[in-house]
């Protein structure tokens, strides 16, 4: 049932849109059926999966820049006091900004190329995972400072020993977040302005009413999402067990 | 480190001198004197929130914002010779029960020599979880789990064993099987046993103190008692609703 639960989900998904493309009599450069789109894939392959590629290398770099980021911020925030002040205002004024008025200027000083879409991904991402890991870091069980506390550990060795393996589950919900987020960041960089990529696919083949094509482009990056996602979760997962063990 | 089953007899005793702490604006302790009996188990009743724990982390030094002293029976500082046992097992889920025995070593980062390993061994193995070494926390039994936390304590082997409620989450068969393993493994250390069941206090303890009041007061005027602990259930009952009847008085003196 595992593996043909989402099979059914996805036939399900394909026949509702093909029902709607009888039932609205939708013509092809407004709304093409999934048979058409499948044809543009099945075509044009070769170029989408090097744009796909541009836009995965995008993705993958932000989320890991974003995530070192994130992870050495949320480190020396809860670390030593006195940042706190400095960088918690700085936090909240990445998140507050919205990314997307950004993107002109970062495309402005960084270019046309891969490295604005990066800069991209790590805005979007940096809060949830600062934010995620900070609260975690902050709310260790008392009881087992406490305890470190009576066995003379000294604080780096509680912090690493103790804090940090304690904010991992709160660190995993912030890079699950940002997984599903990273995508976004890449993508709208590239409608900003870009060479390569499946954002740059889209607005192109938009400009040219081929819709079939925005579609397969839109296809092929909800599959590398999708799978994205799931390869992070399972890898969380894994990293820690005992997550999982303790809810029973 | 090695074993050192020759300090046990020497367990220093504690003293705590004009210990004071307030707490939202609640004075706990004014002037408070506390002493607990070198190598003996000291059980410390009291009605809830009327400053057993606290007393008991004010000696541990996790207390912020406490004065007073606290200091051994030879007025020497007690840092690094108190091992604290708490009402949660404080277990680190990611651990295994073997690596949250030898915890201290870890964030202290003193190595974990044969010898070292070897001990852990023995202790897992007279708490009767030789087998489970391997397992992490969420596999284990809540019995099992505190088994667990009192081989980590005594792994510490330090002269003073601080224990708040530590067997209070348990069912009444547990409970019971494990006062008598703690006081078989405890003997000769200088052990305070913060209760709420008098029961419990009455098995373990050479020596019972009323906590109550507020500021709170000591009576060590309770019941003696008889012989050495651990004591059976019924050599002890007589003695229950006389102490319940002390407890009885002592909490509508602190309300």
């Amino acid at each position: 049932m595992r593996v043909v639960r989402p099979l059914l989900i996805l036939l399900g998904l394909l026949a509702l849109w093909q029902g709607a493309v009888w039932a609205t009599g939708a013509p092809r450069y407004i709304l093409p059926g999934p048979v058409s789109v499948a044809a543009v894939l099945a075509e044009r392959w070769g170029q989408l999966l090097h744009h796909a590629g541009v836009t995965v290398a995008e993705i993958l770099l932000g989320l890991g820049l974003g995530l070192a980021l994130g992870i050495a911020s949320a480190l020396l925030i809860a670390s030593f006091r006195p940042m706190r002040r400095w960088l918690l205002p700085v936090l909240v004024v990445s998140q507050a900004i919205p990314v997307f008025a950004l993107a002109p200027i970062l495309t402005l000083w960084l270019g046309y190329g891969i490295a604005s879409k990066v800069a991209m991904a790590i805005l979007i991402i940096y809060f949830p995972v600062t934010s995620a890991f900070f609260d975690g870091l902050r709310q260790t069980e008392p009881g087992w400072l406490d305890l470190a506390r009576t066995m003379n550990g000294s604080r780096a060795r509680i912090l690493w020993h103790v804090r940090i393996p304690a904010a991992l589950p709160a660190l995993g919900s912030g890079l699950r977040v940002a997984t599903a987020v990273a995508p976004i960041g890449a993508v709208v960089g590239e409608w900003v302005g870009a060479s390569a990529g499946l954002g740059y696919l889209m607005l192109h083949a938009n400009a040219r009413m081929q819709v079939d094509v925005m579609f397969a482009a839109l296809f092929v990056l909800g599959v590398f999402a999708v799978t994205l996602y799931f390869a992070v979760d399972l890898g969380i997962r894994r990293a820690i067990p005992w997550q999982a063990e303790e809810r029973g | 480190m090695a074993p050192r089953d020759t300090s046990r007899a020497a367990s220093p005793g504690v003293r705590v001198r004009g210990a004071q702490l307030a707490y939202a604006g609640t004075r706990l302790f004014d002037d408070l004197d506390f002493d607990l009996d070198g190598g003996r188990i000291t059980g410390l009743l009291g009605p809830s929130g009327v400053g057993k724990t606290s007393l008991a982390r004010l000696i541990a030094g996790l207390t912020e914002g406490a004065e007073g002293s606290v200091a051994d029976s030879d007025g020497r500082a007690l840092g690094g010779r108190i091992a604290y046992m708490a009402q949660q097992d404080l277990l680190l889920p990611w651990l295994s029960a073997r690596e949250n025995v030898l915890l201290g070593y870890r964030l202290r980062g003193t190595a974990v020599t044969g010898e070292v390993r070897e001990r852990a061994q023995r202790l897992l193995e007279r708490v009767g979880l030789a087998d489970a070494a391997d397992a992490r926390p969420a596999a284990l039994s809540g019995g099992m789990r505190q088994r667990v936390a009192l081989a980590r304590t005594l792994m510490e082997d330090r002269a003073v064993v601080l224990m708040d409620e530590p067997f209070s989450g348990l069912d009444a068969i547990t409970r019971y099987e494990l006062q008598a393993l703690a006081a078989e493994l405890l003997a000769g250390r200088t052990v305070l046993l913060v209760t709420h069941d008098p029961l419990e206090a009455l098995r373990l303890g050479h020596r019972l103190l009323v906590l109550s009041g507020r500021p709170a007061r000591l009576d060590a005027s309770v019941v003696e008692p008889p012989d050495a602990p651990p004591r059976d259930a019924s050599a002890v009952a007589h003695l229950q609703g006389q102490l319940l009847e002390r407890l009885a008085a002592a909490r509508a003196a602190t309300a």
